[in-house]
């Protein structure tokens, strides 16, 4: 591909991807937003959050796995009870790591 | 002065609390580095995907592409698609961004990724105060600058990292961690639950939608168990 082609993607891609974070911040203000709509925000980050999440662990290699041969599930079952006991980031993230090495020796 | 040093105590809690998060972003700025020079992208530009558009998936959905020679048209399109979700950020950041000055929402817009989404729009819901725009400021800026530094380490390094240490599976696990203390209230995680259902639904649609449409539809969940509940038990906001 072209130095051309790519500049092309570059500076296209900054203006779409600024364009759609700037959207509602910068041209439509919440009060025109109507309340049934403003309600729903309050519920977009704990939504987004958990579909980031599930197909991690449930669809690692890209189809449906609920065995025990599947050590995301396994290794995200241990974290996620260590993040609700414990509410700590590090602490989630270590034991979910530590949990896919270990169930993924040979 | 009081508002010097809250405006600073509040970005610096920002920074801090993003950098659990590193750990599951930086692996990825590192891939994506390694994965644009393999795509054949020369270093500035690989670089520039990072500096000039920073979003993840949409970098790497597009390296992917230009490896396969897809017209620049095409691939700007396809950006835009997998970045529709920001709109669903921009619009719950709105309300709190509403009285900055525009040089505020210029740059703060300019920081809405996933990971400055997740931590900065849940410190706002779970607090008040003026200071608010310094935290999401310091912690967008994190990222920033540690997505530029881990992109230059991968275009450097090449494919030296080995995929064993499976160090994608680090986001989701800090993903975790901000989800769970924010599942407040039964329509909140009936929400969350309908999220993950929907997610699993729709994993066959491609450019990332089935992500934007499984959190709209698991929104209208939230909001429909609101609406059925008696009003004495509504909670507010």
């Amino acid at each position: 591909m072209s130095s051309r082609e790519l500049w092309v993607i570059l500076i296209g891609g900054l203006l779409v991807t600024y364009a759609t974070r700037l959207s509602f911040i910068a041209f439509l203000p919440p009060e025109r937003m109507p309340g049934w709509f403003r309600r729903g925000l309050r519920y977009v980050p704990p939504a987004v959050l958990a579909a980031l999440i599930i197909p991690e662990l449930l669809m690692p290699a890209g189809s449906f796995d609920l065995s025990l041969g599947n050590e995301r599930l396994l290794a995200g079952a241990l974290a996620w009870l260590v993040a609700w006991r414990t509410h700590s980031t590090w602490l989630t993230i270590a034991v979910g790591m530590l949990s896919l090495w270990f169930l993924s020796q040979p | 002065m009081q508002d010097r040093s809250a405006a600073r105590s509040a970005f610096l809690e920002g920074v801090l609390a993003q950098l659990p998060i590193l750990l599951g972003v930086v692996p990825f700025g590192v891939i994506f580095g390694a994965l644009a020079r393999s795509a054949g992208i020369p270093p500035v530009e690989a670089q520039g995907f990072s500096i000039l558009i920073f979003a993840g998936s949409a970098q790497f959905i597009a390296a992917g592409l230009v490896a396969e020679a897809t017209p620049a048209a095409v691939v700007v399109l396809t950006i835009l698609v997998v970045n529709l979700r920001h709109m669903l950020y921009s619009a719950t950041m709105a309300p709190y961004f509403q009285s900055l000055p525009t040089r505020w929402k210029i740059a703060l817009a300019w920081l809405l990724t996933d990971e400055a989404f997740a931590v900065g729009s849940l410190h706002y819901r779970r607090t008040q105060g003026p200071a608010r725009h310094w935290f999401f400021l310091g912690t967008g800026l994190t990222l920033w600058g540690s997505w530029q530094v881990s992109t230059l380490v991968g275009i450097a390094l090449g494919a030296w990292i080995p995929g064993s240490w499976m160090l994608d599976f680090a986001l989701p696990l800090t993903f975790m961690a901000l989800l769970i203390p924010a599942l407040d209230g039964r329509p909140t995680q009936a929400s969350a639950l309908a999220a993950a259902a929907f997610s699993i639904a729709l994993t066959g649609l491609p450019y990332r939608l089935g992500l934007l449409l499984a959190a709209l539809l698991a929104v209208g969940v939230g909001v429909a168990l609101e609406q059925i509940r008696p009003p004495g038990e509504r909670t507010s906001g």
